[in-house]
């Protein structure tokens, strides 16, 4: 009588723990909240998208771009031939970050336009040592940057204007290591080519 | 009066103690390490995607940069899934036949979203942000994995909060200088030790480990 009582105990404790355990982390609420991350799904709209696109023609508070120059490339609806701020070592270097992430796929690392992606079979794009472009004014590249040309998109949402901009003088900068000189450049970037080459 | 119990009931209580002892512990471990397993994190399973795009191929063959597609990386939480914009502009003209490429061309005809899986999803009570890491010198191959060389994608860690300490607790073990974050493959030649320090007080990275750095 006893014994079996004590039996029964165990396995009813035995049984009400396992039961316990099951119901351990079942749940996600805390994980999935009610609220949205960047691109989640949210069928409360037509397109299920979370992220909500932009209005056309939307200018955020403080973002207006009445600076011609510096945000089309033109002036009085002519491409510019200057930069709109100074062009500095920084400047240099972050147009050349830029570039090779953005551009050198198809254009390649000296501007001929045999990147990869073209040896994959993209359209060729001119060389940047053609003449013709070496005379094209800055605002033409700048152009082309943010509207896109023949096959190559645009990349307005992707590059920043001062991005841009520092692409442009980049450009510049590969244009004239094609057709410069060691003895054309300055003494102290001419001391380091030498060491490096060295 | 009789005996109340019978003798066999001292093995029973015995057996019941340690069993129960053994079954407490047991019970644990196995949750601990489900915890952690594959199963539950998702580390090491390749995640199913409407098209099975490669990162082995676009950067380990091609050689294109993390932030060609991820442009956000670096001064945003989120780094960013590139629209299907991105992705046709190359594929606009190449292979522009290929079967497995018709959901890209669908969604850039239709102006849908291509449904891309998450494959790195922190719980919704973790506050993380891309830009600060990038700019500490946190590699993306530090938290991501070989990415470069996976053909399909996985979740390469657990991210576990221990995880998640393990660096916070200790970055000299893990930071690079910030002109290779994007690089793969990159190891510190002269090992890990040797710029650590120095670039945990070069870039003040002060990777606190208060609990309202990530859950504010």
């Amino acid at each position: 009588m006893v014994k079996g009582g004590v039996h029964r105990v165990t396995i009813a404790c035995g049984v009400a723990m396992l039961l316990l355990l099951s119901q351990t982390a079942c749940r996600q609420d805390m994980h999935d909240q009610p609220r949205y991350e960047p691109l989640e799904q949210n069928n409360f709209f037509s397109d299920a998208r979370a992220s909500r696109p932009v209005v056309p023609g939307t200018v955020a508070r403080g973002k207006l771009r009445i600076d011609e120059h510096l945000y089309e490339g033109r002036q009085d609806g002519e491409l510019v031939t200057t930069f709109p701020f100074p062009v500095t070592k920084e400047v240099m270097a972050r147009g050349r970050e830029r570039y090779d992430i953005f551009c050198s796929p198809c254009h390649d690392k000296t501007g001929s336009g045999g990147g990869m992606i073209v040896q994959r079979g993209f359209r060729p794009p001119p060389s940047f040592h053609l003449q013709r472009l070496k005379a094209s004014p800055a605002g033409h590249f700048y152009d082309v940057i943010t509207n896109g040309l023949g096959g190559m998109y645009d990349y307005k949402e992707r590059i920043k204007p001062e991005d841009r901009w520092a692409i442009v003088a980049y450009i510049r900068a590969l244009q004239l290591s094609q057709s410069l000189t060691v003895d054309e450049l300055p003494a102290d970037i001419r001391r380091e080519f030498f060491a490096k080459v060295k | 009066m009789s005996q109340l119990f019978h003798p066999s009931t001292n093995v029973i209580s015995k057996v019941t103690i340690f069993g129960a002892v053994l079954f407490i512990g047991g019970a644990a471990w196995v949750l601990l390490a489900l915890e952690r397993s594959s199963y539950v994190t998702q580390a090491k399973v390749v995640r199913e995607q409407p098209v099975p795009f490669s990162h082995r191929h676009h950067v380990s063959d091609l050689g294109i940069d993390c932030r060609y597609c991820h442009t956000f990386v670096e001064e945003s939480n989120f780094a960013g899934i590139p629209p299907t914009k991105t992705c046709m502009t190359c594929h606009s003209q190449i292979h522009t036949t290929a079967a497995m490429l018709e959901p890209v061309r669908e969604s850039w005809r239709s102006g849908e979203s291509l449904e891309w899986l998450r494959v790195h999803d922190l719980p919704d009570f973790v506050y993380f942000d891309h830009s600060i890491h990038v700019k500490k010198g946190v590699g993306c191959e530090t938290c991501h994995g070989p990415v470069g060389e996976m053909a399909l994608t996985w979740r390469e860690y657990s991210l576990n909060m221990e995880w998640c300490i393990e660096c916070h607790r200790a970055p000299e073990k893990f930071v690079r200088p910030r002109e290779f974050v994007f690089q793969a493959g990159w190891h510190a030649p002269a090992g890990q030790a040797a710029i650590g320090d120095s670039l945990v007080a070069a870039y003040d990275i002060n990777s606190s480990t208060n609990c309202s750095i990530c859950h504010r």
